[in-house]
């Protein structure tokens, strides 16, 4: 296993800056998500570390050895970086076994042995070995693809949206075969996705790319509560954006005064506050009044559109069955701190990320009429 | 370098095109004139032009009638129609016409030349016309008729939109192949330009007459095409759902049923039957002393290396086009791409016609050589091996090139390991389709065969031109059992047409 560290790097195609000088330190052994919606470069940045592509500027060095930039450019072959494409691209003209032996040396290649080893480290049972690729489940080629990718023992793994085209059960199985493959291998890993909650549940470190740049480097926790910016905030999970008036460390805010989180200068500015941080209580309770607009029920949770008393819209999100009917009163009261950002800061529309209703986002309004 | 490559492949099918566009500006208007205004030409004009309207509206009436009966209704053994309708494809047209010839000497007129051809082609109409039957997606058809629809409206309103584009590129093949007819429109004494062509040719060498009635085939030809894309137009129907399309219910044909199986027991009959019967007579009954098996041998030899040597060339002259179609996509590939299919879709005689001009007055040392005859047969039949080797590259994205390199395999490596085995299926059914087709092929073979070697085709057009039909039939009856196992493979992928 080696390090990655990506510095500087630059790349354009024709006269469209795709990467605009991104630097990325990966420790060895450890697993990072290049998270960012599309278009944002990541998988550009992939094919650089990779060698598929040229880098315009900027270095990338695996170890200590410089692969790419700096006047050397080591071909893909020689690089020792282990490559998952999007739905596996298994050679079709070859068997389960032939595909994971494609990258060992000629007399290892008819070594039974190896090929049942590395089909028990992806989690595939040893009788697959004959199969074509065409008749293994997406989740089956998603793993054989990363047995062939781990079988020269690569410094480094790259997988590029593996899990985007499998079905969401087959997703969660495929997600933990695969980092339970890795970590037995103790291979260092990037993971390209556009996927939030696959990249906060799998990595131990998240770069989020925006517009060819690296935004925010850091483990998923810190992502998650300590966004650097509002943009990052909304795509990494849904948000309750508010304008606010920071006075002796307290927000006020339609939603009261609200203790901050860390340090803020008086002065206008903008809050951040997740959907689960807002508790519902009776309509004659202390918090801001509101009226329920619309329920939207989940099963394990519910998100519930409230109406605030002085207009505007917020979301709240709530465990369990008690929920309130759409219409009635009801107060807003707010556990723990909000995140404070600078006034100008751009309004971030909410974003509903999470997989398991991704695609449901409805108007509110419509819902309620 | 590709590009290079795929350039030089384009020059050579244009070939022939360029030669009688610079041969015309040679003679001028004032020769023009006299050369193509004649009685003699509007009488061949009148000829080809009847016999491919006649031809094509009777195929089209054939093709989509069997198409339906065999992809959309319950007429009983709809399997077994289908190999037996794409079957008459495997009797190439000179034999099917040598067979009614020879049986009823009467034939000669107009309406022997259009039933001879008309049997010959229908499945070039057939062929795309079920593809598409097959491909409709019954849901279409089922809104439809939820909507208030009749059936004959259904048909009309929604099934024949959808089977526009197979029937005109059937309709379009079968013109293409009426003007580019030789043999059988030769043996049926019936003249249009392919024979008056030939015939100037054979009778006085004439260059610049052959040649100028050369340019109004080529220009019927390039009308041909025009039209057809014109009618196509620009909008295709792409489907808008994803995944498979499931089978349509059959239609009840009920008491229809025994009209419908003698229908299609007749065509059969007629397109299948006949030919094979007369063969099968002429075999047995012909000549006193049986085939002479030393000639036929010999002569099955030269047919099958001259086969395989135009196979391979041509295979290998699709391969930069082919790959240049899919991996840089764009004005130029395209160009390149339809300067092929445009030089292939010129007749026989007027390729064979310009490469020996050309052969004689450029390079005679290569006049009535193999290698001129090969690439008679690359320009000709050069789309039959791009099709299928297009369709290969497509199968081979750059992707597996890209896992591959981060498994450590070299360029050289990737090549033997990953690309060439992806590419192996279509360049050997490219190379499949053209062996074939070379097999068979009789007219730039007459012109362009060095003296004294003979094909299959050539034999058996000098036996029966010589009236010696009990000695012509071994011959036809090689050819026939060497192209049946492509109509197999033909019928079963249905979704490809006959050609491209």
């Amino acid at each position: 296993m080696s390090s990655l560290t990506v510095t500087g790097l630059t790349k354009a195609f024709g006269a469209t800056p795709v990467l605009t000088g991104v630097d990325l330190h990966v420790p060895a052994g450890g697993f990072t998500a290049l998270l960012g919606p599309s278009g944002c470069g990541k998988t550009t940045l992939l094919r650089l570390v990779a060698g598929f592509d040229e880098p315009d500027s900027g270095t990338v060095a695996v170890g200590d050895r410089v692969v790419a930039g700096a006047g050397r450019g080591v071909p893909a072959r020689q690089r020792g970086i282990g490559f998952v494409p999007q739905e596996g691209g298994l050679f079709p003209h070859l068997s389960v076994a032939g595909n994971i032996t494609f990258g060992l040396p000629r007399r290892r290649r008819a070594d039974r042995g190896r090929v049942a080893e590395l089909l028990a480290l992806v989690g595939l049972d040893a009788d697959l070995a004959d199969r074509a690729p065409h008749q293994l489940s997406g989740g089956q080629q998603q793993r054989v693809a990363l047995a062939r990718a781990l079988a020269p023992e690569p410094a480094l793994v790259l997988l590029d949206e593996p899990f985007s085209s499998l079905d969401a059960a087959l997703r969660e199985d495929t997600r933990r075969a695969v980092l339970a493959a890795l970590a037995a291998a103790g291979a260092t890993a990037v993971l390209v996705t556009h996927d939030q909650a696959e990249a906060l549940s799998m990595a131990d470190q998240v770069a989020v790319l925006r517009g060819g740049r690296l935004v925010q480097l850091t483990d998923p926790r810190t992502l998650y509560r300590r966004p650097a910016d509002l943009d990052v905030a909304a795509f990494v999970g849904e948000s309750v954006v508010l304008d606010a008036e920071i006075r002796g460390g307290r927000a006020l805010c339609v939603l009261g005064a609200l203790p901050v989180d860390g340090v803020a200068a008086d002065g206008p500015a903008r809050v951040l506050l997740r959907p689960e941080q807002l508790r519902l209580g009776p309509p004659l309770g202390a918090g801001a009044r509101a009226l329920v607009h619309a329920v939207d029920f989940y099963g394990h949770d519910s998100r519930v559109w409230l109406t605030l008393a002085g207009g505007g819209t917020v979301t709240a999100r709530l465990e369990g069955t008690q929920l309130p009917a759409v219409g009635q009163e009801v107060t807003i009261e707010v556990a723990g701190a909000a995140l404070t950002f600078p006034a100008g800061a751009r309004a971030a529309r909410p974003v509903l990320a999470d997989p398991a209703i991704s695609g449901t986002r409805r108007d509110p309004a419509a819902r309620a009429g | 370098m590709t590009v290079a490559l795929a350039a030089c492949v384009a020059a050579l099918a244009l070939l022939p095109l360029i030669h009688i566009a610079g041969y015309t500006a040679d003679v001028g208007w004032s020769g023009v004139r006299e050369l193509v205004l004649r009685p003699r030409v509007a009488e061949l004009l009148w000829n080809t032009t009847r016999l491919a309207a006649g031809t094509v509206a009777v195929c089209a009436v054939l093709g989509v009638g069997a198409a339906w009966l065999v992809a959309r209704s319950s007429v009983p053994g709809r399997r077994t129609w289908h190999v037996l309708l794409v079957a008459p494809l495997a009797v190439p047209a000179f034999v099917n016409s040598f067979a009614w010839i020879s049986l009823l000497p009467g034939l000669d007129t107009y309406a022997g030349a259009l039933l001879v051809v008309s049997l010959s082609y229908f499945p070039f109409v057939y062929l795309p016309v079920v593809a598409a039957f097959r491909g409709l997606d019954p849901a279409l058809e089922e809104t439809a008729r939820g909507l208030g629809l009749s059936g004959w409206a259904v048909f009309r309103r929604v099934q024949l939109p959808q089977l526009r584009v197979a029937l005109l590129g059937g309709c379009l093949l079968v013109a293409l192949h009426v003007l580019a007819e030789f043999g059988a429109l030769q043996m049926l004494r019936y003249p249009t330009f392919t024979t008056a062509i030939y015939d100037q040719y054979r009778a006085t060498f004439n260059g610049p007459a052959a040649t100028m009635l050369a340019g109004v085939l080529v220009l019927l030809c390039l009308l041909l095409l025009l039209a057809e894309v014109r009618l196509r137009g620009h909008r295709g129907y792409a489907g808008t759902g994803r995944g498979a399309v499931r089978p349509a219910p059959p239609v009840r044909l009920r008491a229809l049923t025994a009209p419908a199986l003698v229908a299609l027991a007749g065509l059969v009959a007629l397109a299948l039957l006949v030919p094979l019967g007369a063969l099968a007579y002429w075999l047995a009954g012909g000549t006193p002393a049986g085939p002479d098996w030393g000639d036929l041998a010999a002569t099955t030899g030269t047919t099958l290396a001259l086969a395989a040597a135009a196979a391979a060339l041509t295979t290998a002259m699709a391969l930069p086009t082919g790959w240049l179609a899919v991996r840089a996509r764009g004005r130029t590939a395209t160009l390149l791409e339809r300067a092929t299919y445009l030089g292939s879709s010129l007749p026989g005689i007027v390729v064979a016609l310009a490469l020996v001009t050309l052969s004689i007055r450029v390079t005679p040392w290569l006049y009535q050589t193999v290698p001129v005859l090969l690439a008679a047969y690359a320009i000709l039949f050069l789309p039959r091996a791009i099709v299928p080797v297009r369709a290969a590259v497509e199968q081979s994205p750059p992707l597996y090139d890209d896992v591959a390199a981060s498994l450590g395999s070299s360029g050289v490596d990737r090549l033997r390991r990953v690309t060439l085995p992806l590419l192996a299926p279509g360049l050997g059914a490219g190379a499949a389709l053209v062996f074939l087709a070379v097999v068979t092929e009789l007219t730039a073979t007459l012109l362009l065969a060095p003296t004294g070697t003979a094909t299959l085709a050539t034999a058996f057009w000098s036996a029966s031109s010589a009236l010696a039909y009990g000695a012509a039939a071994p011959y036809a009856a090689v050819m026939v059992l060497l192209s049946a196992p492509a109509t197999v493979l033909l019928s079963r992928h249905t979704r490809r047409g006959p050609t491209p």
